[in-house]
């Protein structure tokens, strides 16, 4: 059975069973949820049909959030996505998928938390955008959330996933390194390659706050989840080319902890510092819920 | 903690903590009703009072109210499905002193019963209810769970453990709540895997118990 407490164990157990972390992971779940792994895997395949499903009803022009202040940006994006724009299709459609995801969670749509609602688009951008444009099979797919799964673990076990707790860093900082590591294996790199990976996205998203404006999660969350997109591929494209992490995975992990920590409690999903408390993210709040919620 | 609480909840946004943890509790309280609710006074306490509207979390708590999953599409528009079943509800911010940040507290009228719970949305959608009708419980519904309502006389506890041996269900977490010795008492039971209803029948019937609500892990 795997303890799920370092990304060294994954890697070993993998390499000893001279498999995927993905597989690893999934024969691990099986065993420990007492279901077949046919199952387990079926329940996760569920689930990145889900993440599609939102992605396309996140692509609606006419979508916006109860507050009205999100909705419509992936439809944008996805319409200038066909020109190519600077960084080819392929970045475009994923930048697009993860504001669509997003988009759909403000807007009260199904989605699959990865690891949270705040940071639903960033699995779905890299890996969907890997499934629908680069022609990777839906069963490696499914596999690629393993992956993701098996470092999303390590990380909620080692530090947090709550940005109350450790910032966005602990979310969409999350999310970017699951995404990383699960990119990584899903073209062919190995476990020590995928956790290298992890470990150059955490390492970029160090330090990263929670500051929604209103509390709501939409700004400035939406768009962090398509920035967290371009550190997710940005780290597997460098570790696929051999580029290696001089800090472990699993000490980027705990810094990543003790950064958190040393977040002040207005920089922690409080919405008392950073954008939500400029002169714009006030007025945005007033206009939604009245002056009567300004204080805090 | 698996691997589809990292890759996943399912649910409709935007927030796990406001709008998929909301509609667990007030599925949870439904569930402890035990019938189709006709009233339901719902007070928010501290970050649920500030931000309900923008995050759904009113929506939510009905939906749950009303039975609907986190993961229902029905939960966007679930008071319009509460004004079709005659639901009547009603919200009142306030803070509950000492509560969790994200505190709700639910009251439920049905046809016979009326239930009232105070619970807290405690981030990842997971939840802990730790009142129900003025005493202390502990369910998460993360596991099956059996909160038995009894007289507060020896051997209960003895006899409805007992019974849930025979069945071969094993308990993971046991709690005794007790306002005053001699009066009612409530057991929150956690177990592994699934209850077999016909325990919860068995156990209905044994001397001193006065309720017993099976809440399946949500």
């Amino acid at each position: 059975m795997l303890s799920y407490q370092s990304i060294e164990e994954l890697c070993r157990q993998a390499e000893e069973a001279g498999t995927t972390i993905a597989q690893a992971v999934l024969s691990d779940q099986a065993a420990q949820l007492g279901l077949e792994e046919g199952a387990v895997f079926a329940q996760m395949a569920d689930r990145l049909q889900v993440m599609q499903a939102s992605a396309r009803a996140g692509m609606d022009p006419e979508l916006r959030s109860a507050s009205g202040l999100s909705g419509g940006d992936a439809a944008k994006m996805l319409a200038y996505a066909q020109g190519g724009g600077i960084a080819g299709p392929f970045v475009c459609g994923a930048i697009a998928r993860a504001l669509a995801v997003s988009e759909c969670n403000a807007a009260m749509g199904k989605i699959v938390a990865a690891p949270t609602a705040g940071s639903c688009g960033i699995l779905p951008g890299t890996i969907l955008s890997v499934l629908e444009e680069e022609g990777c099979g839906r069963d490696e797919a499914v596999l690629a959330l393993f992956t993701a799964g098996g470092f999303g673990m390590v990380i909620g076990n080692q530090a947090t996933l709550a940005g109350a707790e450790g910032g966005c860093q602990a979310e969409c900082g999350a999310a970017a390194a699951m995404a990383a590591a699960a990119m990584a294996e899903l073209r062919g790199g190995t476990p020590r390659q995928a956790a290298h990976a992890c470990a150059m996205a955490l390492k970029n998203q160090l330090g990263l706050v929670c500051d929604p404006v209103a509390g709501l999660v939409e700004v400035p969350c939406i768009k962090r989840n398509a920035a967290g997109v371009m550190i997710a591929l940005s780290s597997a494209e460098m570790a696929l080319a051999g580029i290696e992490s001089k800090i472990p995975a699993d000490e980027c992990i705990s810094a990543m902890y003790e950064v958190g920590r040393a977040l002040p409690a207005s920089l922690r999903e409080t919405s008392q510092g950073g954008l939500a408390a400029t002169p714009t993210g006030l007025r945005l709040k007033r206009q939604i819920f009245g002056p009567q919620n300004e204080s805090r | 903690m698996n691997v589809f609480d990292i890759i996943g909840p399912v649910m409709i946004g935007p927030s796990s903590s406001h709008t998929a943890g909301a509609a667990r509790l007030g599925y949870v309280a439904c569930k402890i009703l035990g019938e189709p609710p006709v009233k339901a006074e719902i007070r928010l306490s501290g970050s649920f009072a500030q931000t309900y509207r923008g995050h759904g979390t009113d929506k939510a708590l009905i939906a749950g109210v009303l039975g609907f999953h986190p993961d229902d599409a029905r939960v966007r528009d679930s008071l319009k499905h509460a004004a079709e079943r005659g639901l009547d509800y009603s919200f009142q911010c306030g803070d509950i002193p000492g509560a969790h940040p994200n505190t709700a507290r639910i009251t439920l009228r049905g046809a016979r019963e009326t239930v009232s719970i105070q619970g807290a949305s405690v981030g990842g959608g997971n939840i802990l209810v730790d009142e129900i009708n003025g005493m202390a419980v502990h369910v998460t519904g993360q596991s099956n769970t059996l909160v038995i309502l009894h007289h507060d006389k020896p051997g209960t506890i003895a006899a409805v453990t007992n019974f849930v041996a025979y069945s071969g269900v094993n308990i993971g977490n046991f709690r005794l709540s007790r306002p005053q010795k001699g009066g009612q008492a409530v057991m929150t039971i956690e177990v592994d895997g699934e209850i077999p209803d016909i325990l919860v029948e068995n156990l209905k019937i044994l001397p001193n118990i006065i309720h017993v609500v099976l809440i399946r892990a949500v």
